[in-house]
């Protein structure tokens, strides 16, 4: 909640200016009882008194995830007039739908610590704030929607579960909605894939081919390497990140591995196998210099998804504005009544 | 793009079912309350969420400050009187 | 390939069940492509809805036709002549204001629609009518908000609700025409005729149009056919898209 003067506005950037006092955390002794906070499991609230770091990596973190969910309605949305049964049609769109609502709650969750949703939407056509890599691959056949919801729910919801539990209390709050109503997304995409698995060998070979392109990128959505990680210490420390790129990845291999063999599927790593003394599955090297060129824009789709988002927020402002003018219209009318 | 005034955010409150206070769910954008409780309904009760909505300007929230903490709330920890927890009954009374 | 339905109460039910199937996948387009996230929700809610009537409709139809089809034979297995949606709900999405001038002339019609199929001798429709006038009403409300906005909004609002409408009005003379299949399932109580909701439709986009500063266009062209299976270019495109991975796998589940 807001009222004014009581958060830091954005700054010309986009980036909040902090209190002047937070200049130099550490001469900050309110930097004491945010730390005592925070390691007493105990949420930060918009109100509080926060270090700018704290802060800048929050709104960083919030507006990638936010941006993550409205550009990934595109490869999905992709489907939705070709989807092949009136059933799947209406999971697709619903599917869809919650996207836009998720991009939502977090652009809000963000917008407490003083940006606007405006802005980070100029950071991201202004390619200044990134979104998750997995959304910059093209779905090319009917089964990538179902391969998207297996593979690339089941990572994201290994990600957000723990960011339930954030120390950031509008993040952790939104992330207990957004986790609740994804609990069909993964379901509904491994139903999908197991249809299509078992049904003709024209589906199978589809699904199949599904998993092989959307397996390996799934796995490196999770993230660098703990080893080339930069920013983890310091969010580990602040309550922001309760787990390890590594340690998520092999919970979800973990998770995914057996799945497989249920849905009639191979993944393409021939290095996959259960290792009885770690307890989880090994896996093979993810290519992570293709993570990195993806995420630095050279991915397969990511001048396609930018030049879409920013048509649209373009092509819409048109509304946006005559919606203002005739609020502002009726506004001044109610006022002289 | 930038010069685009962005419409006013606004707190969204909703009942979940009859007997209940509307609680805070979240929060949206704009440019009237009549848009904004449509929007609340279309962004925030797609699962039967609510029974009814209400939408408030962030604008106009006063809110306590945090700095204000020890004097607002503090003094209501030393006076466990108010609750039913400090009084000693007999056992002999089952109920009261 | 035609898959033909017979008996007046199945060409019937079967156009309403188009209407909102078609309206239903136009609207559907629009995801990831509206003005703000809010307004995103605001039409996949709104074509889901419609998606669900048609559902519902389809159901009836396979029934009422004897045959036993499932709803996918009906939405992904007729060619365009079959289909027999009125040409008003297959025009192309436009700009946000021709969404919502069709949005508008399409509730007003559908919420008359399903209000008197309401009392429909046909259980089932009436059933199907009942939990469509709650979704249709809010639909109208929707459409009628934005035709407010836009139509007094600003001058390019004001100029493309004009010409959404100019573009759009000759397509509602069909709504509301009648023949011998609606006289027959008027005469049975199964559904009014489309004639009989004119006024009602008359006066609140009158009213509407009014309010929004908008006038009602003159016009002399009046096309018709959607109910005898005469469709726009348009629509070929919209059903080739829509039931070409359908119809690449003949036979499978999905």
């Amino acid at each position: 909640m807001r009222s004014s003067g009581q958060i830091d506005q954005g700054g010309a950037e986009g980036v909040p200016t902090g209190s002047p006092a937070a200049a130099d955390p550490v001469a900050d002794p309110r930097e004491a009882d945010f730390q005592a906070l925070i390691d007493a499991d105990q949420r930060i609230e918009p109100r509080d008194w926060m270090p700018d770091g704290y802060r800048k990596t929050l709104i960083r973190q919030i507006a990638q995830h936010a941006h993550s969910e409205i550009i990934g309605m595109q490869p999905e949305g992709n489907w939705i007039t070709r989807a092949p049964s009136l059933r799947r049609k209406a999971i697709l769109m619903a599917k869809v739908q919650d996207e836009a609502g998720h991009g939502l709650y977090l652009y809000c969750a963000a917008e407490t610590l003083g940006v606007d949703r405006a802005e980070l939407i100029d950071l991201l056509h202004q390619g200044r704030q990134k979104y998750s890599s997995i959304f910059n691959y093209p779905t090319l056949t009917w089964a990538d929607v179902g391969a998207i919801g297996w593979l690339v729910d089941g990572a994201a919801i290994t990600n957000q579960i723990p960011l339930c539990r954030c120390s950031f209390g509008p993040y952790a709050r939104a992330m207990v909605r957004v986790c609740k109503e994804e609990s069909f997304h993964q379901r509904q995409g491994f139903e999908s894939l197991y249809t299509l698995s078992h049904g003709s060998p024209e589906q199978h070979e589809m699904a199949q081919d599904a998993v092989n392109r959307w397996w390996w990128p799934s796995i490196e959505m999770l993230g660098p390497p703990d080893t080339d990680s930069t920013h983890s210490a310091q969010s580990t420390a602040w309550g922001i990140k309760r787990f390890s790129n590594d340690a998520l990845r092999q919970r979800f291999v973990d998770m995914v591995a057996p799945q497989a063999v249920v849905l009639g599927l191979t993944p393409p790593d021939p290095e996959l196998r259960w290792n009885e003394q770690r307890g989880h599955y090994d896996f093979g090297e993810p290519d992570f210099e293709e993570l990195r060129r993806v995420v630095g824009g050279d991915g397969p789709c990511n001048r396609q998804r930018a030049a879409h988002h920013l048509k649209a927020h373009e092509d819409g402002a048109w509304v946006r504005e005559a919606s203002a003018a005739y609020a502002a219209k009726h506004a001044a009318t109610t006022a002289a009544a | 793009m930038s010069e685009e005034t962005p419409a006013p955010l606004w707190e969204v409150f909703i009942r979940s079912k009859r007997g209940l206070s509307h609680n805070h769910v979240g929060s949206l954008h704009a440019p009237d309350a009549e848009m904004a409780l449509r929007n609340a309904r279309d962004v925030y009760t797609r699962r039967m969420e609510g029974v009814s909505i209400w939408v408030v300007p962030s604008a106009v929230i006063t809110a306590s400050s945090p700095d204000e903490k020890d004097s607002f709330f503090d003094p209501a920890a030393d006076k466990p009187y108010r609750h039913p927890t400090f009084y000693s009954i007999p056992k002999e009374v089952q109920q009261l | 390939m035609t898959l033909v339905v017979a008996g007046a109460a199945a060409v019937y039910t079967l156009r309403i069940a188009d209407d909102c199937l078609v309206l239903s996948h136009r609207l559907a387009q629009w995801s990831s492509w509206a003005p703000a996230l809010e307004d995103d929700l605001a039409l996949t809610n709104i074509a889901l809805d419609l998606l669900g009537q048609a559902r519902g409709m389809y159901a009836r139809i396979a029934e009422l036709d004897g045959t036993g089809r499932s709803e996918d034979d009906y939405a992904f297995l007729r060619g365009e002549r079959a289909f027999v949606n009125c040409q008003l709900v297959e025009h192309e999405n436009g700009d946000f204001a021709t969404t919502m001038v069709r949005q508008l002339l399409c509730s007003t019609y559908q919420l008359a629609q399903w209000q008197a199929l309401t009392a429909s001798t046909d259980e089932q429709v009436a059933a199907v009518a009942t939990k469509a006038v709650k979704e249709t009403a809010y639909h109208r409300d929707l459409a009628t908000d934005w035709t407010l906005r836009l139509g007094d909004g600003t001058d390019e609002s004001h100029r493309r609700m004009e010409h959404a409408l100019a573009a759009l009005w000759p397509f509602t003379a069909e709504l509301f025409e009648s023949d011998a299949v609606t006289r027959e399932v008027a005469a049975l109580g199964v559904g009014p005729d489309p004639g009989d909701l004119r006024p009602e439709w008359d006066a609140y986009i009158t009213r509407v149009l009014g309010d929004a500063t908008l006038p009602a266009p003159e016009v002399s062209w009046r096309p018709t056919g959607g109910r005898q299976g005469l469709h726009t270019e348009a629509f070929g495109y919209m059903l080739a898209e829509m039931q070409h991975v359908h119809r690449s796998f003949p036979g499978v589940t999905w």
